[in-house]
């Protein structure tokens, strides 16, 4: 009888150290094939000047205005990419896999896969640290994660500089990234905070969410493979001059958005703009373009 | 603002659903007093707005949102919701997911029933009085400063979807309320 509370306490104990133990393994699996379902209402990049909800600095609007998408047809454009955190902005699936430590089946790192303009997202989750400021910048940057609960946490540096919307808005390459993974079930959230000190007021938030499917996915997109599309090596590089972009109203032509919305001013980010916008605004009309429900589930 | 009309892009709706939405009016929803079809359970978190949550008892957490002056009521109680008419918010159930080791509070996962049928997007995109909203609740931290609150909605409705629709929001916490303002549901502009 006298030994029974020394038991009970050792097993206490020994629930007490299993249960807070660091965690050497994932807190939850986030491996598989993750089908984009696409039901967000905003496009981003269905008209050449649409900066909405990007909250540009001046310099940032600037060079979002000198873009040209004329640029991709630059043989030695054609393959530059886009930042690894165009995986919550595009609208394709995502495989997600890990690589596990042979003896101790730790995981070493999750690979979100790549796409043809998207370079793989490889977190490293063995605890080594971020390269120096001046090693190589790469499109994929470099990325280490850990987990907060069931969440995981990623951050990204050495970023190349690129574009924060495929439309021309930029980033530069101080640019950082923290991601977060919220998996709930079948439905795989994911949070992108994206900080730029030279283009950005203040942090750029999306999510994205994607449901598991059974179809598997490609762990790599279709290789970029860049061919003459009607400019020469060497030419000019297509360019507008910010003050003078003819796509500077088309979103307010077609969608009865403002201009300032469409440009990416900090101050339309928020609720009260909505009071700005209503002397102006008018009725929109039916919907003639980009207006269709949503396809049957694809396999991309 | 909302979309045009017949702008169900990224909806899966089907043929029904878009039927429905073709016949979006907004000024005969607005002569019939259903001004607040676009803002029910199923749609309230995409609003542009602000929302307040607070405790209301031991077992509710309220969710009041300034676009529409909406009010969502969340019970953790495993008893069954009262009966009743449905109603824009519906009734709505609330559990605390396990947070995992290492990690504090959990999401939060609530689950609507019981809605009026109404409006996933303002320009008449429908939802049935039986669709289904599951919703995630999570917190992070913003770097500046404060926390970010991500809602991640599934709304499932046999009647207008093919398959799920699966949106996320985000919402900035602020210092204080002093930008609530409180604003009721319309249906023009």
């Amino acid at each position: 009888m006298g030994t029974e509370p020394v038991h009970g306490r050792l097993v206490v104990l020994l629930l007490f150290a299993l249960l807070t133990a660091s965690p050497a393994f994932a807190q939850i699996d986030l491996s598989g094939s993750w089908g984009a379902t696409n039901n967000e209402d905003l496009a981003g990049d269905s008209v050449p000047v649409d900066y909405t909800g990007i909250p540009l600095n001046p310099e940032g609007r600037i060079r979002a205005l000198s873009y040209n998408e004329s640029q991709y047809s630059m043989i030695e454009r054609q393959c530059q990419g886009l930042p690894v955190f165009y995986f919550v902005q595009g609208p394709f699936g995502v495989k997600i896999w890990s690589d596990t430590e042979p003896v101790k089946g730790t995981t070493i790192s999750y690979t979100v896969g790549a796409w043809e303009n998207r370079a793989p997202f490889v977190i490293w989750m063995d605890g080594r640290p971020h390269p120096s400021k001046y090693a190589e910048h790469t499109r994929g940057g470099f990325t280490t994660g850990h987990w907060e609960g069931n969440t995981l946490v990623a951050y990204t540096t050495h970023m190349k500089a690129g574009f924060i919307r495929k439309v021309g808005p930029p980033i530069s390459d101080e640019t950082t990234m923290t991601t977060r993974f919220y998996r709930h079930g079948d439905v795989l959230t994911v949070l992108a905070i994206v900080e730029d000190p030279i283009y950005l007021t203040e942090p750029q938030i999306m999510t994205r969410s994607f449901q598991l499917q059974t179809a598997d996915l490609s762990p790599v997109g279709p290789p970029c493979v860049s061919a003459y599309q009607g400019r020469m090596p060497g030419e000019s590089v297509p360019h507008f001059i910010p003050e003078q972009n003819p796509f500077v109203d088309e979103m307010t032509t077609r969608y009865g958005v403002p201009r300032d919305a469409a440009l990416g001013m900090p101050e339309t980010l928020y609720p009260e703009y909505r009071k700005k916008m209503k002397p102006g605004a008018a009725r929109p009309a039916v919907c003639t373009i980009n207006c269709v429900a949503a396809p049957p589930p694809a396999n991309r | 603002m909302f979309p045009n009309k017949g702008d169900y892009a990224g909806v899966p709706l089907n043929p029904e659903g878009r039927r429905v939405a073709d016949a979006w009016d907004p000024a005969k929803d607005q002569t019939a007093g259903e001004q607040c079809k676009g803002y029910g359970a199923p749609a309230i978190m995409r609003i542009p707005g602000r929302v307040h949550i607070v405790w209301q008892d031991d077992n509710t957490l309220r969710l009041d949102t300034d676009a529409g002056t909406q009010t969502r009521a969340f019970r953790f109680s495993s008893a069954a919701a009262p009966a009743g008419p449905a109603t824009w918010q519906g009734s709505s159930t609330a559990r605390w997911e396990r947070a995992g080791r290492g990690a504090g509070a959990g999401s939060l996962t609530v689950v609507t029933t019981n809605v009026r049928a109404g409006y996933l997007r303002r320009n008449g995109v429908p939802y049935s009085e039986n669709a289904t909203v599951t919703e995630y609740f999570d917190v992070a931290p913003h770097p500046a400063d404060g926390q970010v609150l991500i809602v991640t909605t599934v709304v499932e409705d046999p009647r207008y979807l093919q398959r799920p629709y699966i949106v996320s929001s985000h919402f900035k916490k602020e210092g204080d309320g002093s930008k609530w303002e409180p604003s009721p549901c319309t249906a023009a502009w």
